[in-house]
This record gives C-alpha cells, structure tokens and sequence, in this order.
C-alpha cells in the first residue's frame, strides 16, 4: 500500500502537471480538490485516464469518482480493491 | 488619444521588456525555456504548469506588461480590452491532442484546443472582463490590430487595452503585446500601425 501510494503521488503528478510539487508535499489523505490540492474538474477527468493508463482501471461509475479521488489514500484503496488480476 | 505605454516581446527563446531583453535560456525545449521564464520572473502561478504553450506565451508577455503596475489598480475589469491575433490558432496543441488520442485521449489537452483559450488565461490572471477578440491571420498584421483596437478603444466603456501576436508551432514561438491607454504621461509612443511595425521588428 505504501509503495502503490508513493507511485501515485508521482503519477499524479506527472500527470497533472503539478511541477510546483514534490511527491512528498502530497499528504496520504490530503483531500485533493479545492481546499486541498486546489485541483480541478479536468483534473478529475485526467486521473480517471490515469486509472485506465497505469492501472487498466475503467471507472465504472463516474458518480463515484468524488468518493474515490478524494485522496491519494483512497485512490490506493480503490485501485488494490479494483484492480484486474 | 490613447497611447502605447507598455511593450514587450518574447522570440529567440528570449523575453524582451520594453525592447531590452531580461531573461534568455537557449538550451533545453521550449517547455523548459517557459517554465524557467516564469521562474525569472518570481511569479508564483501554479496553474501556469498546466497551460499549452500559446497560453503561457501569452501569460508571461501579459505579465511583463502589468508587473509594475497592474491593470486594476487603475481600471475597472470591464475598462480593459484583449485584442490577440496569431497565425497558427491553436494548432501546436491540436497536434499534441491528436497524438494523445492514439492512446487516450487528454482532457487537460482538449480544453486547450481552441485559438482563444489563451485570451482567456490572461483574462483570468488579470482579471479583464472587457471586449475581447482573436484573430487569425497568415502573418502580423499591424494595420489590422491597429483599425480593431482603435474601433474597440473608440467605446466610452474601453479605457485601456491589451493587444498583440501570441504565436507557437512547435519549436517557433514569436509574442508582441502591448498595453494602450486612454489617460498616459505625456510622450508614449502613438498607436499607429506604423508604430507597431517598428516596436515588432
């Protein structure tokens, strides 16, 4: 879990764009929209294509997304509950 | 009679304020170079990270204009115009979108696919709600910039307007912006389509 989480931090930053950010500014449940990481609904839309990229994750409700992107910590979640074997 | 108080341009990999250059980084991509720009100039914007490469020309030449004195300390947000024009509308990131589309396709690069997106990046960060337009056309067009932004400045309403070229295609990027006001000290250069040929050169 800690590894799928350090992975992530870096993942999710690449793949955002957050250059002003480290992996280890990025706490394991620091809510990542608005008063968290300050991000965005595109950004939402770019971690759902990180789930599919990385992880081969299609989200099969997008209504779910605000439960699972609420943090690094509860992507790590989703993905180890998800992820195809 | 308003005047041109402000200029600036960035080409060469280099920015250029008021016709004296203060920042050039000739190694490394175009990316690198923006980035480091924004470094250079001490401005912390997060957001700037995520924009295409048109907009964060766009956003580091407004803020060369601005940064000694911002626009609404003098004006209200519907006093100031953006009038921008470029040749290649926003096609460096339409190419980059396609190619991300052979995998998946980006959200964060769609929402860049449009010629004005970087108008409004610059609205954002300066807070301009006035008129505002994009043109595209083959190459500069002085006299073109300088009839619209007279037609825009004729309003009671426009007191101040920022205008100019923001192009990129890949590695070939060329920005002129300056800053028009109604209200300037005296001796500002006059806004003429002359005028602009000779800052642009």
């Amino acid at each position: 879990m800690e590894q799928l989480m350090a992975d992530l931090k870096k993942q999710i930053i690449e793949a955002l764009n957050l250059k002003h950010l480290k992996p280890e500014d990025i706490g394991d449940d620091q809510p990542l929209f608005v008063e968290g990481l300050g991000l965005d609904s595109i950004d939402a839309l770019e971690l759902i294509v990180l789930l599919q990229q990385h992880y081969n994750i299609k989200l099969a409700n997008p209504q779910d997304g605000p439960q699972i992107f609420k943090s690094v910590k509860t992507i790590a979640e989703y993905i180890r509950a998800n992820q195809p074997s | 009679m308003s005047a041109i108080t402000r200029y600036c341009r960035i080409h060469n990999r280099t920015l250029y304020n008021q016709g004296q250059p203060v920042f050039t980084q000739a190694e490394g991509t175009l990316d690198d170079f923006l980035d480091a720009a924004l470094q250079a100039l001490s401005i912390p914007y997060p957001k700037f990270y995520k924009m295409d490469r048109a907009s964060k020309l766009g956003f580091l030449g407004a803020e060369m204009l601005v940064k000694d004195a911002p626009l609404l300390s003098r004006y209200a947000p519907e006093q100031v115009a953006l009038v921008l024009a470029n040749a290649h509308a926003s096609l460096d990131t339409d190419i980059r979108y396609y190619e991300s589309t052979k995998t998946l396709a980006s959200p964060a690069l769609f929402v860049y696919t449009l010629a004005n997106i970087v108008g409004g990046e610059i609205c954002i960060r300066q807070g301009i709600k006035g008129e505002n337009a994009f043109f595209v056309t083959p190459a500069f067009d002085p006299d073109l910039l300088h009839t619209y932004v007279e037609l825009v400045m004729a309003t009671d309403k426009t007191q101040a307007c920022m205008a100019g070229w923001v192009d990129v295609l890949g590695d070939q990027h060329d920005v002129f912006l300056y800053l028009l006001e109604k209200q300037q000290p005296a001796g500002m250069p006059e806004h003429t389509a002359e005028q602009l040929r000779k800052l642009y050169q």
